[in-house]
């Protein structure tokens, strides 16, 4: 790949699952700076005219292509905040892969704010995927505050997968999503901390059409003296039908703070929501260890197929 | 082989298991029995290690295994179904499947263990053993763990318990099977079915923490037919 270094190439191997150049259209940022573009006839990607990020357009009717828009910092010291717009136009069914690794080995935090805006054409169909990964072990904290706010018009539906399972020091997520009649989302959250690493993690879905609909679900395993905070919200403006879950493992001196909230403000709002925090359950262990796993294994076992 | 000398449990204070003495040779197919709270699921998981006894040994091929854990044990080659089988979120039938073959396992093998307990393969093999699976289903799948282990000696609890009446048949099938081709290894079924209790080696009958009543299938069965301990296939089709 062209302008990376072997990190930089790990890095996106982590986030965007990429081997090689993709397909389709993409932009790779490294450092801070432009590491390779391609627009294809369908999905054309500028750079903002004051330099602040990227706009992604997306026309009308494209099918089966696919957006990847990889950030990767592996300098330390870096503090970036970027505005990444995506116009995405009717009748259109694209995956958009983006997501953020940073290595930071030296003593300066190393920071990416990335806020993603996505207006959504009419029944149009997006699954996004944003994976954040740090690793590096020096001083310096790997911070990420991601922003997304998605604008669904009508019938649009997007599937948002959005996974933050590793060396991440700090993170502030804020998801915000407004639903015009008949749109659907779906939320897959999976967060893991450990060390002394911070997760906020904050969705607020507005149902404001007829016939809208969320199911928003986060996953959670909080280890070592790590911690999480969920604050999922839905609320319902119209006839619609809203559900969101925390689910959350607990391990060692992890702290989780799980806040589900429901808002109706229209008689025919069907909202409801589940929480659920735990350790464990030691049968789940001893059923491992009773397939030859060691007690740690078991843990692991767990733990993946949990965050899967 | 398997022995336990003197087996004594308690909890608490309160004794659940008092006094057992068993040896489970070779090549043979036990089956233990006995009324509800007699203490058999207890005994299954002293033999797995799941809990320590209070006092006596258990001895597997000659090794005192009486303080080795639930890896060692799995390792040694006791396998264990349990009553109530454990469900995963995120955990695959195959990932369990492979974990239970010790980390490797081909995609045909996976599909031979799951028609074996008569289930469609291509249906399950990618489905989460999570809630959503019905209770026969887990039943199914956790036996088909213990298939692809391997065992020397396997214990089944309740195999039967929440199966219906046509797996009960296919299960009866591959616990004949099992019977026919059991090669140096044990098997130990925890059941109150009578078609299980017929090709057992011997029934050993468990009550009050102790065993009550022990001998070959011919000679146990016409004694206890008419207890709890045993539902006849009939009974089954009436309820
Ligand atoms: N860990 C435990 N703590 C307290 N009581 C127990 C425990 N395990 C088993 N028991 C009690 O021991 C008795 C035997 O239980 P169990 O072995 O499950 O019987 P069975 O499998 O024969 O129905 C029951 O009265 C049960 O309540
Ligand atoms: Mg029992």
């Amino acid at each position: 790949m062209f302008k990376l270094d072997e990190i930089q190439r790990r890095l996106i191997a982590e986030v965007a699952g990429l081997h090689k150049v993709p397909i389709g259209a993409y932009n790779f940022r490294a450092n801070s700076q432009l590491a390779g573009r391609n627009s294809t006839a369908n999905i054309e990607i500028s750079s903002k005219d004051d330099g602040s990020g990227i706009d992604i357009r997306i026309k009308d009717g494209t099918k089966n292509e696919s957006v990847h828009i990889p950030v990767v910092l592996s300098a330390s010291g870096i503090k970036e905040t970027v505005y990444n717009d995506f116009y995405i136009g009717e009748n259109c069914d694209v995956v958009i892969v983006a997501g953020c690794g940073i290595d930071n080995c030296g003593n300066q935090d190393s920071e990416h704010d990335g806020i993603h805006r996505f207006f959504v054409g009419k029944n149009s169909k997006i699954k996004y995927v944003e994976k954040h990964y740090g690793s590096g072990d020096g001083a310096g904290q790997r911070i990420l505050n991601p922003v997304t706010e998605v604008s669904l018009n009508d019938d649009s539906f997007m599937e948002m997968e959005m996974v933050q399972i590793k060396g991440v020091d700090s993170t502030k997520r804020v998801t915000t999503a407004e639903l015009k009649a008949g749109a659907k989302i779906i939320v897959r959250e999976r967060l893991m901390t450990h060390g002394a690493q911070k997760a906020f993690s904050t969705y607020k879905i507005t149902l404001d059409g007829e016939n809208s609909g969320a199911d928003v679900v986060s996953r959670g395993v909080a280890k070592e003296k790590s911690y999480q905070k969920l604050d999922l919200c839905v609320i319902g403006n119209a006839p619609c039908n809203g559900h969101t879950e925390c689910d959350s493992i607990i391990m060692d001196e992890g702290k989780i703070l799980a806040v589900p909230s429901l808002e109706a403000n229209h008689v025919d709002a069907v909202l409801f929501h589940e929480a659920a925090i735990g350790k464990i359950a030691g049968d789940q262990l001893i059923k491992l260890m009773t397939l030859g796993l060691t007690a740690q294994e078991a843990e692991e076992q767990i733990i993946s197929g949990f965050l899967k | 082989m398997l022995e336990l000398k003197d087996i004594f449990f308690s909890v608490e204070g309160v004794e659940i298991i008092r006094g057992i003495n068993l040896t489970v040779e070779n090549n043979k197919f036990v089956v233990i029995t006995g009324p509800n709270g007699g203490g058999k699921s207890t005994l299954a998981r002293l033999i797995m290690g799941i809990e320590k006894p209070t006092s006596g040994k258990i001895i597997l091929d000659g090794q005192d295994i009486t303080n080795a854990d639930i890896t060692e044990r799995a390792k040694l080659g006791i396998g264990f179904a349990f009553q109530q089988p454990v469900r995963f979120k995120g955990i695959e039938v195959f990932d369990l499947l492979k974990m239970a073959a010790g980390g490797k396992l081909t995609f045909n093998k996976a599909c031979d263990y799951l028609s074996a307990v008569g289930l469609c393969a291509q249906d399950y093999i990618n489905r989460e053993v999570n809630s959503s699976l019905s209770g026969g289903e887990v039943k199914r799948i956790e036996i088909a763990t213990i298939l692809a282990r391997k065992t020397k000696l396997s214990i089944f609890d309740e195999p039967e318990a929440g199966i219906d009446l046509w797996s009960f048949k296919h299960l009866i099938q591959i616990f004949e099977d099992m019977r026919q081709n059991i090669i140096n290894s044990s098997i130990i079924i925890i059941s109150h079915q009578e078609r299980i209790l017929s090709i057992a080696d011997e029934i050993i009958v468990l009550a009050d923490g102790q065993i009550k009543n022990r001998g070959a299938a011919e000679k146990i069965l016409p004694e206890i037919i008419d207890t709890e301990s045993v539902i006849q296939e009939c009974e089954k089709l009436k309820r």
